[in-house]
Formats: structure tokens, C-alpha cells, sequence
């Protein structure tokens, strides 16, 4: 559904990001990991066409992403990044009605999928509260319940980027969060989703694309790409791996 | 969070309140008239079948002076709320004024130039005067806006952080230049100049008043068809784009609605500071953020707050009268530091 062949990525003479090369598909959780300063948000950058490819179209449903009229590339793509900056007392279900405007659904339906994406990022009891009173994680899964609302129900070729959307989640959150999101591939949804935690990506994700230094380093299963050999050389990190004993993807244990 | 009244109890309120300050407006002045004689009148000016036995003086204070100071008063708060409006949204700031793009001080130096210009000259035909010092005026608030939104332009890209930089530069850089000019000019003209910064709706007419409401009529009309581009342009301009919305475009014409608008009122009315800040806050505060609400309310705040303090600058040292934007500053300076100290929401 999104598809890049061989992206380049450059900021002044500096080659940020070089050698990618990803489709995209219906249905599927595809985890960016890497350490910081490895492309991650570059890559979701070039994806969603916010920066400029200096090699490598990107291609929403096999046409060029610059192509698109605003409105119609917003109903098949939504984008949830790292911050979001609003500064303003908004009502929650306000923000997530946001996620509507490209639509033109009418305001029942409309409330109606308000509803159901509040409940999918487990924040329909912040519904009448102000944006501004929220804590920081739950102004994160208010946003990726805007997100979510902007694709509703998910099926229809609609694709997710999603950078970093676990950040400033406790432990429970994380995981209804990352469901949610599996969920929503499940009905059809293409998603991108960059994390750090690599149990989280070991466990939700169908692929990994591994990046270190702007180039990938691996792009397959978790179960290949998460190896004691791979975390080393990307993160410089010694891990033991075993598989989790109640689900069997592989778990990863800092020596 | 705090209770928020529904928009059609906010409507009526201030719909009523917009109509009070025009009836006021109409009816109080040097020669007070009775508020039945003022309705009466007015109605059998806009034509109705009433019987205009008695009211032949009242009708002509009201047809010649006070309706086209009113409409004035009307199309200036309208126009600078709407503008105070459509900035907060563009620099995602409660905050920010019109005047941050430059387009008051640019309007300021444009009439400047008009005044100590016209006098050094020898006199322009009087006749002429007054529509030069509003074209310059108007002219000059472009100009300085448009500089502003140029520099703050790359690669097809515009920066609102750079054009902030760039409006105060040239906000400071004008404001030298109306010094200068102030410097120059001798005691009558100084006199005149001083004047019109402070703002007056006094010596309304109608010739001067149409380009104003033909501008404030087309700002009112296009800004509410922006107001939901303006709610997701608050949640940061890549998330503006994200949802579908032409984000450049939309400043584009934010910028203009801004620089025709608030140039044009500048241009009628002289400058009237802190409608603009003060308004749109004040309304945010009952109405919440949302622009479909908000804009159309803060047209009716704007409109009811220039015209009572209109009626303030006629009535507080009558018959002499103060320039409004002595009063509007007096009343908006210390709210907007009950602002400050009370903090953001």
C-alpha cells in the first residue's frame, strides 16, 4: 500500500538515510527500531512526504505520494508523531474529531467512530475533559485515537505511521496501545510503527526493519532480525534470547 | 474542566449586546436622544411605513453622524477581532495581535508619510485629504505585511517563527521611521499625527466607510469557511497537513485576511490597539478554542466593545471627546495583565 524503492534522504551534504527499501503491506505491523540518530524519523518523515526524497518515490497505492490531493491522500494515510504541540483548551472528543476532517461523514457517524477509536487507545473516559488537563501520556493516546478516528474502522487500504506512539506510556498502556494498533492492522490497515522497547516490537510486530547509521541493517521477522548478533552490532548491546515461554517470540534479556 | 456556554445562549447574548451597543451608540452623543425617538427614527430610515412626524432633527443626527460613526465603530471591532483571530490561529498563540505582521505600524508609517508629506507640500486640496491619508495608510499596512510574509518565505515554504522575528524588526523599523517623521513635522501637523495613532472614530462618512464594510463584509464571510482548516492548524502545521489541509494556502490567506482587514480599519479609523488581543481571549475563555465558534463570536464582541468604548471616549469629557484608542488600551492593557498574571488555562 506504501511502497519505496532504494530512498535517500539528504539534509545539507549529509546523507541521513540511504538503501531503503520497504512495501508496505495490507495487514501488517512493520517495527522501525534502531538506536537514536539512526533515520527512524527521517524514514517516517520521507514516508509521509514531510521531507523531501533526494532518490526513491514514494508510492501510495502505486501512485506517486506527491500526486495526491490533500484530502483524499488524509483518508487512506495518518500520521502520529513523536510531539504534538497544542496549546489550546480543546475538548478531547473535540482532538479526535479533528482526525474526521478530510471525511465529510456527517457528525452521527462521526461520533459514532469518536467513540470507537476513544475506546481503542483505552481514553474514552477522558471524552469531555480539556486537552490541557491530560497528563502526558494520556495527550499521546488522545492522539493516537485522532489518528486512528482519521482511518476508521482501518479496512479500505488505509495506512498508520505511528513514531514512537509508546513513549510516555506506563507498562499496562503499552501494551493496550500497541493491541489497539495490531487490532487495527488486523482489520486491513498497513502500519509503520517505530519503537524502542525491541519486546514490545518482538512481540506485535510482523517485520522489523533494523537502521543504523541512515542504512538498514536488517529487514525480516522478528525472530531473524532480533538475534544476539544483530542487537550487538546496532545497539552495541549484549542480550540473551530466548522465547517467551507463554507466547514463544523471542525475548530479549540485557546480559 | 470548566463549564462552557453553548453556542446559541453565546450567540443570542452577544447578539443582543451588539444591538444594545448600536442603539446606545445611536441614540447618545452631544445632543442625547430619547431611545424611542432613536428606534423610531431609525426604523423610518431603513424604510419602514412609521410615521416620521417629530423626528426630522433626530432623523438627520442619526442619518448624517451617528449611523455612519456606528457602522464604522461596527466594521472596526469586527474586523480587528476577526484579525486577532485568524494571528493566534497562524502562530498557534493565544497571545499574538494583528499588529505582529506589521500591518499597523506599516499603516501608521503610511500615514505619516500622508500627513507631514501633505503639509510640507503646502496643503493637498482639502477635499483630497483625507482619502490620501487612507489610502497611504492602507497602502502602507500592505506593504509592510507583505515584506513580513516575504521574508519569512523559503524554498516555497513559510516560517511563522521567522515571520515573528521579521514583524517585530520592521514593526521597530516603521515605528523609527514615524519618529522621524514626528521629528520633522510642525506643531499643526504634529498635532494631527498624534491624533490619528490614537485613534478616533469621529468624522465618519460615508465615502470613507465603504471600502471599509466591503472589506470587513468579505473577511466575515471567508474567515468561518477557514474555521476548521484554523482548529487543525493549532494542532501544528505537519498535522495540519497530515488531515488533508493545504496548510500554505491557509497561511496565505490568513495573512491576507489580516493585512486587508485590519489595514483597512487602521486606514478608516486610526489605530485602535488591544481589540485585537484581547477580544478573541476573552471570548476563547466562555466559548472554548473551536474556530466555528469562535470567530463569529469574537465578530460580535469586537463590534460591542468598540462601540461602548466609543461611547466612553464621546461621553468622559464631553463635549470634548477622548480618541478610542486611549480607552480601549486603558480597558485592555490591565485585562491583558490579569491574563498574565492569572496564567494560560
Amino acid at each position: 500500500m506504501l511502497r519505496v524503492d532504494n530512498l535517500q534522504v539528504v539534509r545539507g551534504r549529509e546523507t541521513v538515510l540511504s538503501g531503503v527499501s520497504l512495501a508496505l503491506q495490507a495487514g501488517e505491523v512493520l517495527g522501525v527500531l534502531g538506536p537514536n540518530g539512526a533515520g527512524k524519523s527521517t524514514l517516517l518523515g520521507a514516508l509521509c512526504g514531510e521531507l523531501t526524497a533526494a532518490e526513491g518515490d514514494v508510492f501510495l497505492h502505486e501512485r506517486p505520494l506527491a500526486q495526491w490531493s490533500g484530502p483524499e491522500r488524509a483518508r487512506r494515510l495518518a500520521v502520529l508523531p513523536q510531539v504534538s504541540t497544542l496549546g489550546f483548551a480543546f475538548r478531547v472528543e473535540d482532538v479526535v474529531g479533528m482526525g474526521r476532517l478530510p471525511h465529510g461523514s456527517g457528525l452521527v457517524r462521526d461520533a459514532e467512530i469518536i467513540t470507537a477509536a476513544l475506546q481503542a487507545a483505552d481514553a474514552a473516559h477522558l471524552r469531555d475533559r480539556s486537552y490541557l488537563a491530560l497528563s502526558g501520556g494520556e495527550r499521546q493516546r488522545v492522539h493516537l485515537a485522532r489518528v486512528l478516528a482519521q482511518l476508521w474502522p482501518g479496512d479500505g487500504g488505509v495506512t498508520l505511521l505511528l513514531d514512537e506512539p509508546t513513549s510516555a506510556l506506563d507498562p499496562l498502556h503499552q501494551h493496550t496501545t500497541l493491541q489497539a494498533v495490531r487490532d487495527f492492522a488486523d482489520r486491513g490497515a498497513a502500519v509503520l510503527v517505530i519503537l524502542h522497547d525491541l519486546n514490545l516490537a518482538a512481540r506485535y510486530c510482523d517485520r522489523i526493519l533494523l537502521l543504523q547509521n541512515g542504512r538498514p541493517y536488517a529487514l525480516d521477522t522478528p525472530q531473524r532480525v532480533l538475534q544476539p548478533e544483530g542487537v550487538k552490532a546496532v545497539f552495541g548491546l549484549d542480550v540473551l534470547v530466548q522465547p517467551h515461554p507463554e507466547r514463544g517470540h523471542p525475548l530479549i534479556i540485557a546480559r | 474542566m470548566r463549564p462552557m456556554l453553548a453556542p446559541r445562549i453565546l450567540f443570542i447574548g452577544l447578539g443582543g449586546l451588539c444591538l444594545l451597543a448600536t442603539w446606545l451608540s445611536l441614540a447618545l452623543g452631544p445632543v442625547s436622544l430619547p431611545l424611542l425617538d432613536t428606534l423610531r427614527a431609525g426604523l423610518h430610515l431603513a424604510g419602514l411605513p412609521l410615521s416620521g412626524q417629530g423626528l426630522e432633527q433626530a432623523e438627520m443626527i442619526l442619518g448624517q453622524i451617528r449611523l455612519p460613526r456606528t457602522l464604522l465603530g461596527l466594521a472596526v471591532g469586527a474586523v480587528l477581532a476577526l484579525a486577532g483571530v485568524a494571528m493566534q490561529g497562524l502562530f498557534r498563540n493565544p497571545l499574538a495581535d494583528p499588529g505582529l505582521v506589521g500591518v499597523s505600524s506599516g499603516a501608521a508609517l503610511g500615514a505619516a508619510v500622508a500627513i507631514v508629506c501633505g503639509s510640507a507640500l503646502g496643503g493637498l486640496p482639502s477635499f483630497l485629504e483625507p482619502y490620501l491619508l487612507s489610502a497611504c495608510a492602507f497602502l502602507g499596512g500592505l506593504a509592510v505585511t507583505a515584506l513580513v510574509y516575504r521574508l519569512g518565505r523559503k524554498d516555497g515554504q513559510t516560517s511563522v517563527a521567522v515571520m515573528l522575528l521579521a514583524g517585530v524588526a520592521l514593526t521597530a523599523l516603521a515605528s523609527s521611521a514615524v519618529g522621524l517623521f514626528t521629528y520633522l513635522a510642525d506643531d499643526a501637523t504634529l498635532r494631527t499625527l498624534t491624533f490619528w495613532n490614537l485613534g478616533s472614530l469621529n468624522g465618519a462618512s460615508y465615502q470613507r466607510l465603504w471600502p471599509l464594510l466591503l472589506i470587513a463584509l468579505g473577511v466575515a464571510l471567508w474567515l468561518p469557511r477557514r474555521a476548521q482548516a484554523l482548529n487543525a492548524l493549532l494542532l501544528g502545521e505537519s498535522e495540519a497537513r497530515h488531515l488533508g489541509i493545504e496548510v500554505e494556502r491557509l497561511k496565505r490567506e490568513l495573512v491576507l485576511c489580516t493585512a486587508l482587514g485590519v489595514g483597512a480599519a487602521v486606514a478608516a479609523a486610526g489605530l485602535i490597539g488591544f481589540v485585537g488581543l484581547v477580544v478573541p481571549h476573552l471570548v476563547r475563555q466562555v466559548a472554548g478554542p473551536d474556530h466555528r465558534v469562535l470567530l463569529p463570536a469574537s465578530l460580535l464582541a469586537g463590534a460591542s466593545l468598540v462601540l461602548f468604548a466609543d461611547l466612553i471616549a464621546r461621553m468622559a469629557l464631553a463635549p470634548a471627546e477622548l480618541p478610542i484608542g486611549i480607552v480601549t488600551a486603558f480597558l485592555g492593557a490591565p485585562f491583558f495583565l490579569y491574563l498574565l498574571v492569572r496564567g494560560r488555562p
